[in-house]
């Protein structure tokens, strides 16, 4: 491909690595990432993904900016208050970087519409809020054999990992069965996150999504790190390929997605516009 | 044998809101009882009424899931850690 002046003087940063270089860069731009969630972890991730050139991403949000999001959602501000993330988002985007082709999805994921949506994308972001969506996008990431990039958050703590059952390593089933019952999820019960620990979190997605995308390094398929704020420590922990998984294993018995009910009431901010 | 167990976030109002607590035995279910003792109420947290661990909670020696050892029954030796991690879920909202 041809960059223009212009892109070689905005990705001469990237050009300049040999880990990526002119080939790597193009690489980016030609890539397609989705992102699940414009919030906390979405926020980050979809910034940096931008700002690195990665040609086309996918939004999907079904909420819209509330003032109490903005403590850690930092790709909306005060002016978009009542907008739909995904809209919000894309306007972000596409003020850092042209480049950028922003594909929104206001409309909330489920089992009928996600594996359409996921399908034409190379790389796949969790950061959503909920296990149902999480499941959901598991199962739907391993029926369409893609890599997905999982982050999540709990007051002090983040996790990250990626699936990617069609390689050999494990998914989201391997590492936690199944989602916890309703009324014991103690994100509802003790909400609250520190507002800085997302963007660790969906930072360290977006540096495992641009390694994805050139194939570089060494990335935390089959491992699990974690992250304590107030410790200040990183972990890092093994995932193994569960044998007895009931999604990716050969004894798998989950053959269409699975929907699970909602564990906490989700209070939706109102759309203003 | 005491060992170091790391308690997460969710689980540490059971132990003053400690992050690290010394626990003994000599293999993982003795050292979840050990805990019951001291922090009441952990255990439920942890395990299902059978003893089995429940399916969102994973519990490592080192680096290790005792799922893929030998579940609770898996042994412990001096200096090992044990991790309680639980799946969490927020992210988005």
């Amino acid at each position: 491909m041809n960059f223009t002046e212009e892109q070689i003087e905005r990705y001469s940063r990237h050009i300049i690595l040999p880990e990526v270089g002119g080939k790597g860069q193009a690489k980016l731009l030609n890539s397609k990432v989705f992102v699940l969630g414009a919030g906390g972890l979405g926020s980050p991730a979809l910034l940096y993904l931008a700002a690195a050139g990665v040609g086309t991403m996918g939004v999907a949000d079904g909420d819209c900016v509330d003032l109490s999001n903005l403590q850690r959602q930092i790709i909306h501000d005060t002016s978009k208050v009542g907008l739909h993330k995904a809209l919000s988002a894309q306007k972000s985007i596409e003020a850092l970087n042209p480049d950028v082709k922003v594909v929104t999805y206001k409309e909330r994921l489920n089992a009928d519409n996600i594996r359409d949506i996921i399908k034409n994308y190379d790389v796949l972001l969790d950061g959503s809020d909920n296990f149902p969506t999480r499941y959901l996008m598991n199962d739907a990431a391993f029926f369409e054999k893609k890599t997905l990039i999982s982050g999540s958050m709990f007051r002090f703590d983040g996790q990250v990992t990626i699936f990617k059952p069609h390689a050999g390593h494990p998914c989201y089933r391997c590492l936690y069965p199944e989602p916890p019952p309703k009324g014991l999820v103690p994100s509802c019960q003790e909400a609250g996150v520190l507002g800085a620990l997302a963007g660790v979190v969906g930072v360290i997605q977006a540096v495992e999504a641009v390694k994805e995308l050139l194939s570089i390094g060494n990335t935390l398929a089959g491992h699990l790190l974690i992250f304590d704020a107030l410790g200040m420590t990183f972990r890092k922990v093994k995932v193994k390929r569960d044998p007895e998984c009931a999604l990716c294993s050969e004894k798998a018995t989950i053959k269409k997605l699975v929907v699970y009910e909602e564990a906490c009431e989700i209070q939706a901010a109102k759309c203003g516009a | 044998m005491a060992v170091k167990v790391r308690i997460p976030t969710p689980l540490r109002k059971l132990t003053n809101g400690q992050d690290e607590v010394f626990a003994e035995g000599k293999n993982v279910k003795e050292i979840i009882d050990d805990l019951e003792r001291h922090y009441p109420g952990l255990k439920e947290r942890i395990c299902e009424g059978d003893g089995k661990l429940r399916r969102f909670v994973n519990i490592y020696v080192n680096d290790e899931d005792i799922r893929f050892k030998s579940n609770i029954d898996t042994a412990l030796k001096s200096g090992d850690e044990v991790s309680i991690i639980p799946a969490i879920a927020g992210g988005m909202s």
